[in-house]
């Protein structure tokens, strides 16, 4: 297996789709208003109101069924809130967000049949990016799978599925990069890689919202913690407030 | 970013897909040459009952393929949610849509180009003079029956039970299309080949209606 690039060295992080220069300089926000969501009787979420500033790592915590994954799709508008409204205040009115976000989700979002270089390619293609080949290229280098451009995702190990899944999920740039148990798969290198290149990322004022259930070496870089319990925000250490108190007690719990 | 452009890029990521596996492809044509065999020798029919049942058989053979080919067009977007990626990018739902349809297309366009031919020999049918007529029907036929079929593909793609779900939705939704070409087809097959106008037009509108249809409708489709 390839070594996966750590420091300085590591992954240079793709510049913005062209379309989304404008907003490139700062993250992107977002304002949740009383957001709803039910799956029959079932309510997934229930009245979820708070405010992510720009360049906030927001630490999504909570137990199986809290709601987190629920939130994050609405967020990233693969699903609509029964009530409620999502709002990204910087960008400009009628602007589709979708340019500005990445998502790594429980599942890969790769195609098993395609080679790693065509995936992210596809993706490139899709986001409307310029030099693909060039961003391809660094994105396999920096995930440690280079060598491997040619070869079918299928053959790939889990941990291997995952950074790549990580780097197409980064290949446009996002200003809003929604991770939902990310880690998962990662072996230990895998993790220092992504905790590095979320510690770079962050740098550059990119938003970040990460959902987990269990305590991981990424939660460190959090300025912020969210725990949801049955759809409702339980607690909320706020923006510019301390998370360690909200991390600390998951760190008991687990 | 262009609903053409779009269209395009997942036009060639199917067939990347496909091409590459040959799964679809390969399965429905044998399965469609299997019917036309298993047809022929149900019926065993002269010259005159093939230019009187030939059409009929030859669209069911179609309609049998497309059911098989379109089941897994939205279908295996789900083993790793990449529907979900392509719905988080910024393309539109219709380009998504477009570029199924266009893959389907393209995909029963070559079963077709396989099946005729086995047909006019199985069936001692004539297609000396009509090729072009013949092809204009079958592109009409392959278009109403594609856009139909991507559409429910889409729509059963979530269900349960979703290998049966697709045909009851679509057959009988394609019975007034099936007629339609089988009539045309017929005009064509009989002795003095004519090209039908008024089921030609029929088929043209088909086309139409449901392809404006899916186009209005496809924010829905693609919704979770």
């Amino acid at each position: 297996m390839d070594q996966v690039m750590t420091g300085p060295s590591a992954m240079s992080l793709p510049k913005s789709a062209s379309s989304a220069d404008a907003a490139a300089s700062a993250g992107l926000g977002v304002c949740y208003e009383k957001v709803e969501k039910r799956f029959g009787s079932l309510a997934a979420l229930r009245s979820v109101s708070f405010d992510i500033a720009p360049g906030e790592f927001v630490a999504l915590l909570g137990h199986n069924g809290a709601g987190k994954t629920t939130l994050l799709r609405i967020t990233a508008s693969l699903m609509s809130p029964t009530s409620g409204r999502i709002r990204f205040p910087s960008l400009a009115n009628g602007a589709s967000p979708k340019s500005f976000i990445g998502m790594v989700g429980h599942s890969t979002l790769l195609y098993d049949e395609l080679t790693a270089a065509e995936n992210l390619s596809l993706f490139g293609q899709l986001y409307g990016l310029a030099g693909i080949p060039g961003r391809v290229e660094r994105g396999l280098a920096a995930c440690g799978l280079a060598s491997r451009a040619g070869s079918i995702v299928r053959n790939f190990s889990r941990g291997m599925r995952q950074r790549l899944a990580i780097a197409r999920a980064l290949l446009h740039g996002p200003r809003l990069l929604l991770l939902d148990e990310p880690a998962a798969g990662l072996d230990r290198q895998g993790a220092a890689w992504f905790a590095d290149t979320l510690a770079r990322l962050r740098e550059t004022g990119a938003t970040i919202i990460m959902s987990t259930h269990a305590r991981n070496e990424s939660l460190d870089l959090a300025t912020r913690a969210v725990s949801l319990n049955a759809g409702r925000v339980e607690r909320d250490s706020g923006s510019g407030g301390d998370p360690r108190p909200i991390l600390e007690a998951l760190r008991a719990e687990a | 970013m262009s609903t053409a452009r779009a269209a395009a890029i997942l036009l060639g990521k199917e067939l990347r897909l496909e091409f590459r596996t040959r799964e679809l492809l390969n399965a429905t044509i044998v399965f469609a040459i299997v019917v036309e065999v298993l047809f022929s020798f149900a019926f065993n029919p002269t010259p005159a009952e093939s230019r009187h049942y030939g059409p009929g058989l030859l669209w069911i053979a179609f309609l049998f393929s497309a059911s098989l080919m379109l089941h897994p067009s939205f279908a295996r977007e789900q083993s790793n949610d990449t529907l979900d990626a392509l719905r988080m990018a910024p393309v539109s739902s219709f380009s998504i849509l477009l570029g199924k349809m266009l893959a389907n297309f393209v995909f029963l366009t070559l079963a077709e180009v396989v099946l005729v031919p086995v047909f006019a020999v199985l069936y001692d049918v004539s297609l000396a003079g009509i090729v072009g007529r013949l092809v204009l029907v079958l592109v009409l036929g392959t278009i109403g029956v594609i856009v139909t079929g991507t559409v429910f593909s889409a729509i059963s793609a979530h269900a349960r039970m979703r290998e049966l779900l697709l045909p009851l939705l679509m057959l009988p939704i394609l019975a007034p299309l099936l007629i339609a070409a089988v009539e045309s087809t017929s005009a064509l097959f009989s002795q003095q080949p004519y090209l039908d106008q008024t089921w030609v037009a029929f088929l043209a509108g088909f086309d139409v209606v449901f392809f404006t249809a899916s186009w209005l409708l496809c924010d829905f489709l693609m919704e979770e």
